[in-house]
């Protein structure tokens, strides 16, 4: 195959921070081209550099045999290279054609032609097999089907080059296999894909030849189908990162029941849910995107409420009507959306750690922060956490670290219930481990976790229990000696009978 | 990794330099300096401008202006705004002298009734925004317009005065400036603002403003109680009116029904000027009072320079246009 890019001895720095040295990448035409590494390995900035967002300090890019330097996105666009980007970037209350052809609108004298840009819209759709009606509100599709009117974006500008960053985080596993009969097709218009995802199998299953990166460099470009997985990872963190599923449960089966949920409803997001969660517990859930799992956990915390439903708490019945409730109860949320719903990244970490009680830290009515930073101290030694002090701002902080501030917070609060919503979701293979071995010590202190993941290697490596929902409903309650990730599937997918 | 060694080392050679920086902000040192460069400049020009009778017009014009700053830095730390400060604080203070000369009630008691109706319209954005989550600029529109109806209505739109210097009732003057001359409003203004640094600063009201400015709900998912911080913030801005009610009495003495529209203006271009982000999270009350002295100076020198007053708003427009770009412009190349 022809290759159509060339990047060699790509050299990068922040100020006086090097953070890509003497890269180099290349890309064939129809191939799809992985390319992986640990967060902050250089991956984004070696793209960013490609499509124009960023300059580069040294280094030649050779596109379609012609040296080329971007200054701007725009130009990369006109020139064909184009990035579909992990965040959507998709006006929600423009319609789908109007979303894939703004900056370029069909006029009719000063006035737009919707009419056209919709027949345009259709017309691109059907080539690419894709069913979304060009005239509804992007606020009102899926994320899936969002991240189809990115891609149809992207090819609409006679894309020659076409960069996916991580397009499957949000997808559900249909979707994924669309997106893939997608990229497949774009493969057969000899087009040349890079493909940056973390997920293992997905690579295998989509790529031609892999890429690593590690700290700024190349560490190598593989054949997808002589590499194992192991040896990917290997690659990543420089050394081999064990995944052996948990055999059998280490909860004794007298434990005490530490949380029990009775018949919660909330619209058609939970249904009828039911369940227990016992002393020292790993009990994971596991499903699809918006199989309610999420809303669950928010509605125990107190961030939504329910229709109806009972929650007891160590055999009490306990009202939860807000966080502040929930916190009493010893009970600890971690959110899936870290910077959103879980910490304060204006704010040092010594201020997070502390933020749900200041009372135990002042004197009169005056913050202490001699003692805060004391006690903060103690649990950055604790859970080993990177950072140069306390007072250092949490935005600093890597994924993995930042996480580990949030099981702080916690921790200072005594919670003995701690929900984890995909806790490790945007945290590079090393920091993973170190999080898994953090929420085994937990329930080996006693605390009891219920693990909400859409990983099912993460769900097979920590549950001691398995609960599947689907659609709202509690479609398995499995035993982790019982479960697989088939039936784990299965279940997941299984959809309420109509009639 | 590097990264890390990199910071360490830059704190253990940290230099007097970077201790004042990191104590008082780097923007409020640029801002003090633009500040004297000002009154510099006026000083250069206008030799009537170096007499100490501008320096009490500059100390008393900084007084009001000052307390809506101060009370305001609050609101626009938690990444909110209130409109309603000039307007509470007028209708405050012709209120209060309708208690004094319909009523007929001791001065003590309209000052307690200024500070109870401020810090009361203050309660009520408060609750609006924290409680019922209406949009701040929304709440505070409402209420600016309330109470500027509010003060005509309750004086039946009728001018009041309050005692002059020197008569029976004339002592509440002498907080702000004793008969002798002395400017002791700037010692009540220094003080009010240290006490604000150490609550926004200091204690958990303070510290979860900030939070809420930052992240409100990774706040709330914490367990702390966002509406009564919130609310707090806009009690505060309503307090601060207040007493900036009071010192527009004590320094101006004649109320006008149906003014007060504009001062939220001067407050809040001060709490911008002084490098408080409207994005919230990110705040001082140094840089408050530091452009609070920007915006009188600029009031009370240009007249000095024979420019009319509407002059001074074209100017200050530049001003806060200036402050907010350098803010911008920090905070990009500091992203980058």
């Amino acid at each position: 195959m022809e290759s159509i890019l060339e990047m060699n001895g790509i050299d990068k720095s922040f100020g006086p921070v090097k953070v890509l040295s003497n890269v180099s990448f290349d890309l064939r035409r129809g191939e799809v081209h992985a390319l992986m590494g640990e967060n902050g390995a250089g991956k984004s900035t070696l793209m960013k550099i490609l499509t124009g967002i960023f300059s580069k300090d040294a280094g030649k890019i050779i596109y379609e045999g012609n040296e080329v330097e971007y200054t701007n996105p725009k130009d990369a666009m006109d020139a064909g290279i184009v990035i579909v980007h992990q965040e959507l970037n998709m006006i929600n209350h423009l319609t789908v054609a109007q979303n894939v052809f703004i900056g370029r609108e069909s006029m009719n004298g000063i006035l737009t032609d919707d009419h056209d840009l919709n027949h345009k819209a259709q017309e691109l759709f059907d080539r690419l097999n894709m069913d979304i009606n060009p005239k509804v509100k992007v606020g009102s599709l899926t994320v899936g089907k969002m991240q189809m009117v990115e891609i149809a974006k992207a090819i609409s500008m006679n894309a020659k080059i076409v960069v996916f960053d991580e397009p499957s985080a949000a997808l559900t596993e249909t979707e994924i296999q669309e997106l893939f009969k997608i990229i497949r097709d774009l493969k057969q218009q000899n087009i040349g894909i890079v493909y940056i995802s973390h997920r293992m199998d997905e690579i295998k299953q989509i790529t031609d030849r892999v890429t690593v990166m590690r700290d700024g460099a190349t560490v190598g470009t593989i054949d997808t189908v002589d590499t194992t997985k192991a040896k990917i990872i290997k690659m990543m963190v420089g050394r081999e990162v064990s995944e052996t599923p948990k055999t059998e449960s280490t909860v004794p089966t007298d434990a005490e029941t530490v949380l029990q949920v009775v018949n919660m409803n909330a619209g058609k997001r939970v249904i009828d849910l039911s369940f227990e969660l016992k002393k020292g517990e790993i009990l994971g859930f596991s499903g699809l995107m918006g199989a309610g799992r999420t809303e669950m956990a928010r509605i125990i915390f107190g961030a939504d409420t329910a229709d109806s439903g009972e929650i007891y708490v160590h055999g009490q019945q306990v009202h939860i009507r807000k966080p502040v409730d929930a916190v009493k109860h010893g009970i600890g949320y971690l959110s899936e959306d870290r910077k959103q719903f879980g910490v304060i990244v204006g704010m040092s970490v010594a201020d997070n750690v502390v933020l749900t009680d200041l009372n135990r830290y002042t004197n009169g009515p005056l913050i202490n922060d001699h003692k805060i930073n004391a006690a903060v101290e103690q649990h950055v030694k604790e859970l080993r956490i990177k950072t140069p002090s306390v007072k250092q701002l949490l935005g600093n902080l890597s994924g993995g670290n930042q996480q580990k501030v949030v099981i702080a917070k916690w921790l200072e609060q005594a919670s003995d219930i701690l929900i984890f919503d995909e806790p490790t979701r945007g945290i590079d293979v090393g920091a993973k481990s170190e999080i898994y071995d953090l929420m085994n010590n937990l329930v080996d202190m006693g605390k009891s976790i219920i693990m909400i993941s859409s990983e099912m290697t993460e769900i097979l490596r920590m549950s001691d229990r398995i609960i599947v929902m689907s659609e709202g409903r509690k479609t398995a309650e499995l035993d982790i000696a019982d479960a697989s990730q088939e039936n784990i599937m299965t279940y997941a997918t299984m959809r309420e009978e109509i009639g | 990794m590097a990264q890390t060694i990199k910071k360490a080392k830059i704190k253990s050679t940290e230099s007097t330099y970077t201790k004042i920086t990191n104590a008082i902000g780097l923007q409020q040192i640029v801002i003090l300096i633009v500040l004297i460069l000002i009154y510099a400049l006026f000083a250069a020009a206008s030799p009537a401008f170096r007499s100490g009778n501008t320096m009490t017009s500059i100390m008393d014009a900084s007084y009001y202006v000052g307390f809506l700053g101060l009370g305001v830095t609050f609101v626009i730390i938690t990444g909110g705004i209130d409109l309603s400060i000039g307007t509470s604080m007028m209708c405050a203070a012709i209120t209060g002298g309708v208690v004094y000369n319909e009523l007929h009630a001791p001065v003590w008691v309209a000052l307690v009734v200024i500070m109870v109706m401020a810090t009361g319209v203050g309660l009520i954005n408060g609750i609006l925004v924290a409680k019922f989550k209406l949009p701040p600029f929304i709440a505070t529109l409402g209420t600016m317009m309330i109470t500027r109806g509010l003060g005509s209505i309750i004086s039946n739109v009728k001018t009041e005065t309050f005692p002059l210097r020197g008569s029976a009732n004339g002592w509440y003057k002498s907080i702000f400036r004793t008969d002798g001359n002395f400017p002791t409003g700037v010692i009540l203004l220094v003080v009010m603002a240290i006490l604000a640094s150490v609550v926004l600063n200091h204690t958990k009201v303070g510290r979860y403003i900030f939070a809420i400015g930052s992240n409100r709900e990774a706040t709330r998912l914490s367990g702390v109680n966002v509406v009564t911080s919130e609310a707090m913030a806009y009690v505060i801005a309503g307090f601060f009116a207040g007493l900036a009610a009071i010192a527009y009495a004590a320094t101006y003495t004649t109320i006008m029904p149906g003014t007060g529209a504009g001062f939220e203006m001067d407050g809040i271009a001060a709490v911008v000027v002084g490098g408080t982000s409207l994005a919230g999270g990110v705040g001082s009350i140094v840089g408050t009072f530091i452009g609070v002295f920007i915006m009188t100076v600029l009031k009370v020198g240009l007249p000095y320079l024979d420019l009319q007053p509407h002059y001074q708003i074209f100017i200050t427009g530049f001003v806060v246009l200036l402050a907010v770009y350098v803010d911008i412009y920090r905070n990009r190349k500091a992203n980058k």
